[in-house]
């Protein structure tokens, strides 16, 4: 067996870029996914979940872009997101909504590992003592505000599960 | 995946390919930390009833234990398969490493929905190679002999 590390911490350029790669993986996935739940559903799709869909797909998007600019910066590629739409649709079948509710707590889930994410990240950056090659003040404050619009995603789409 | 969960799976690692209590001086060997590091987490693990620590045998998981462990082996797995298959990261096994601590259960169920992890997961972990055993590994370069 090999030895692991117990550090939390990005210890380097490299790790961060896969890191930031994993937070484009994670918007992508929600793109998508909310892609697929309009399809499936567009017919009985009311205003309030239509809207709130596509102010979050419209929202990983941005992200997504946010994301890309400051990998960018480390001379990392992105991962296309053609090629994680395949993915998501070669796994939907399995994961099919039955009905809004299932489209709504879907749509938590998404809102709540994207903000668990950037709040870890956040503090193993933090804790790190690392100098990256992109600035650490633009880094923090791009994913701090990341993390805020998840936490108010999280927020919207409770209002919403609570009012129906 | 936090440092108490590392622990949980290199224990049950080491107590699976040990065939018996886990050594406190292997645990710390697979970790890269010092056995006095390693006794503390393990009394703190004792504490929380997740492992069992016998005088000059070695550490046992509890059941319970054992349940925290798969969970995390498998989310260990998930990364591993996720920068495989994903991001098509040849090094895989020491990324994986890397990153287990920063990334956190639910993010790797989510990413979890977009590989094709296979059922028998997590007892598909190879220890030997470190990975998961249905994923295609690049075969080691074989270093020259010295004459």
């Amino acid at each position: 067996m090999v030895a692991v590390s117990v550090s939390q911490r990005v210890a380097s350029d490299d790790q961060l870029a896969r890191l930031l790669q994993i937070g484009i993986v994670l918007e992508e996935v929600v793109e998508a996914r909310t892609h697929r739940h309009y399809q499936q559903l567009d017919a009985e799709l009311d205003e309030e979940v239509e809207t709130l869909l596509a102010d979050a797909a419209e929202e990983s998007a941005d992200h997504r872009e946010r994301l890309e600019a400051l990998i960018e910066g480390l001379g990392v590629d992105s991962v296309p997101f053609g090629e994680i739409e395949s993915l998501v649709d070669a796994r939907y079948g399995r994961t099919r909504p039955e009905d809004f509710d299932d489209v709504l707590y879907d749509q938590l889930c998404n809102e709540e590992t994207a903000y668990k994410f950037y709040d870890d990240l956040i503090e193993a950056i933090e804790d790190s003592d690392v100098t990256f090659s992109i600035d650490r003040e633009e880094l923090l404050a791009t994913l701090t505000t990341i993390r805020d619009e998840e936490a108010e995603g999280v927020r919207e789409v409770t209002e919403v599960m609570e009012r129906r | 995946m936090n440092t108490a969960d590392q622990y949980l799976k290199t224990i049950y690692v080491v107590q699976d390919s040990e065939d018996g209590p886990a050594s406190t001086g292997s645990i710390a060997d697979a970790l890269g930390v010092s056995p006095a590091s390693a006794n503390e987490m393990i009394g703190k693990l004792e504490e929380r009833g997740l492992a069992e620590h016998e005088k000059y045998k070695g550490v046992k998981l509890t059941d319970d234990g054992i349940v925290r462990a798969r969970d995390a082996l498998q989310t260990y797995c998930i990364i591993e398969r996720f920068l495989a298959n994903v991001l098509a990261v040849e090094d895989f096994q020491s990324e994986a490493r890397e990153l287990e601590a920063v990334i956190d259960d639910t993010v790797a169920e989510r990413l979890d929905t977009i590989i094709d992890r296979q059922p028998e997961c997590p007892d598909c972990f190879d220890p030997e190679t470190d990975a998961c055993a249905c994923l295609e590994i690049a075969p080691a370069p074989v270093e020259p002999e010295q004459q």
